[in-house]
């Protein structure tokens, strides 16, 4: 079986997979991380989204092999050590951005990356479109989106310039 | 999925060898429509070759003409500030694919190799009269596209690049999305150039892309979205499914050309 070193939550992994291995696959069933979830088989629902070298995909479309020396986070590298969780996962707590929680790994894997390309600002609209490749079946998106605008601000230090509001 | 041989050649010339060598070698780009394709078995290659180590992927200007190389990502194309000012209408189509996630791993050369009659590149291609090159030659947009998921490559025969001739004086596009896939259930592409007014219809008929000629001469004659508003089409070749009739798609066409053509300026 082909050989395949990557970075996962800033750990080096050197595994044996197939050619057919998914992304999710290897996270999930090789490396234990089952915070990143499967929800459809049309690469439309984004339960499954990860970074890889910081943008975000579907680890679902995306075979193992081809993130051969990449960097990967996943929902399980976003807390601190000691717990403290990253400012959107504060935010999707404090404006009850889910309810059963399937979507959210994904949701929230999506956010940061959203945020992230967006420095200069987010508004509800562009967040809005931003998070079409992912489903929610049941918070009703609207605390989703207040979760992510809150998120900003912390991550870029700096309030929302009022233009973008 | 079935099990298949992966490879990552680093060379063009290797890549097309391991394509050339075996029948049952399929390659791989971006993987947002192979992938799903794969995961659904009705696709079994032996062998799957990507072409991520090929040094496909970049923007380039080429004396009057923009290079975009196979494997640039639609996400590179969307934010590319050179494709913004050169081609606009190119800048919204890629901007509009699928979502985020799938803009971060598509391409342009897979979507064309693809040629899904609901698919964007296609419009954008076809209008803006572009050359597609390949590992063996170039074959101009009007050749290229064959019908549905059909195209005039040879089987193993690699796109490498797609070059647009420039100056474009206008372009844009409107897409009519099919709201649970994204993809387009009406798309149109209008370019003015030195070529002339060129339209091209993707979503809508059964073959795939075309050029809507009615349209392009009375954009010829006067470039306005009053131009085209009384034009027709039939709908005899069109697509009827669940999400829309024949007959509302060619409504449609007619919806989005004025779109395009006010969007266009
Ligand atoms: C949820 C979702 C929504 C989408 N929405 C849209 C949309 O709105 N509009 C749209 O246009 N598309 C849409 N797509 C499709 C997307 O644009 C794909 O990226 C594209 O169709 C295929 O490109 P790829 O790079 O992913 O190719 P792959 O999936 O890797 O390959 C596709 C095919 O092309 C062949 N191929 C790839 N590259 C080459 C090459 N250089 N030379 C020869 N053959 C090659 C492969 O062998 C394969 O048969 C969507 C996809 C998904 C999953
Ligand atoms: S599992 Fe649904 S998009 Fe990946
Ligand atoms: S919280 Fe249940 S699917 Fe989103």
């Amino acid at each position: 079986m082909p050989q395949l070193s990557l970075t996962v939550n800033g750990k080096s992994h050197a595994v044996e997979v197939e050619g057919r291995t998914l992304l999710v696959e290897l996270l999930r069933e090789k490396l234990g991380l089952t915070g990143t979830h499967i929800g459809c088989d049309t690469s439309q629902c984004g339960a499954c989204v990860v970074h890889v070298d910081g943008r975000s995909i579907k680890s679902c479309t995306m075979l193992a092999l081809q993130a051969e020396g990449a960097s990967v986070t996943t929902i399980e590298g976003l807390a601190k050590p000691d717990g403290t969780l990253h400012p959107m996962q504060e935010m999707f707590r404090e404006h009850h951005a889910l309810q059963c929680g399937f979507c959210t790994p994904g949701m929230v894997m999506s956010a940061i990356d959203l945020v992230q390309m967006h420095p200069d600002g987010l508004t509800e609209h562009e967040i809005r479109e931003g998070l079409e490749g992912n489903l929610c079946r049941c918070t009703g998106y609207h605390n989703i989106v207040k979760a992510i605008a809150a998120a900003w601000p912390l991550m870029h230090g700096k309030q929302v310039p009022a233009a973008a509001e | 999925m079935y099990e298949f041989t992966y490879h990552k050649p680093t060379s063009i010339a290797d890549a097309v060898k391991l394509l050339g060598a075996d029948a049952d070698a399929k390659a791989l780009a971006g993987g947002q429509t192979f992938i799903p394709v794969l995961k659904q078995r009705l696709n079994k290659p032996s062998a799957v070759i990507d072409l991520a180590g090929l040094g496909l992927s970049g923007i380039r200007a080429e004396g009057n003409r923009v290079v975009i190389g196979a494997m640039t990502t639609h996400h590179a194309i969307a934010t590319s500030p050179d494709i913004a000012k050169a081609i606009p209408g190119l800048t919204t189509m890629a901007g509009w694919i699928g979502d985020t996630q799938v803009r971060h791993r598509g391409t342009m050369g897979g979507s064309l190799a693809n040629n899904d009659p609901t698919a964007c590149y296609p419009a954008a291609v076809l209008a803006l009269n572009a050359t597609i090159r390949t590992d063996k030659r170039s074959i101009a947009a009007d050749d290229y596209f064959q019908g549905m998921f059909t195209t005039a490559l040879e089987p193993g025969e690699l796109i490498t690049e797609i070059e647009f001739p420039l100056p474009v004086e206008k372009s844009a596009y409107a897409k009519f999305r099919n709201p649970a896939s994204r993809y387009a259930m009406v798309g149109v592409f209008v370019a003015k150039s030195s070529a002339g007014v060129r339209v091209a219809i993707t979503g809508a008929a059964q073959n795939g892309v075309f050029r809507h000629k009615e349209m392009e001469e009375a954009l010829g004659k006067s470039w306005s979205p009053d131009a085209v508003a009384k034009i027709k089409t039939s709908p005899e070749a069109l697509n009827s499914d669940i999400h829309g009739s024949a007959e509302y798609r060619a409504h449609l066409i007619t919806v989005m050309a004025k779109r395009a053509v006010a969007a266009a300026g």
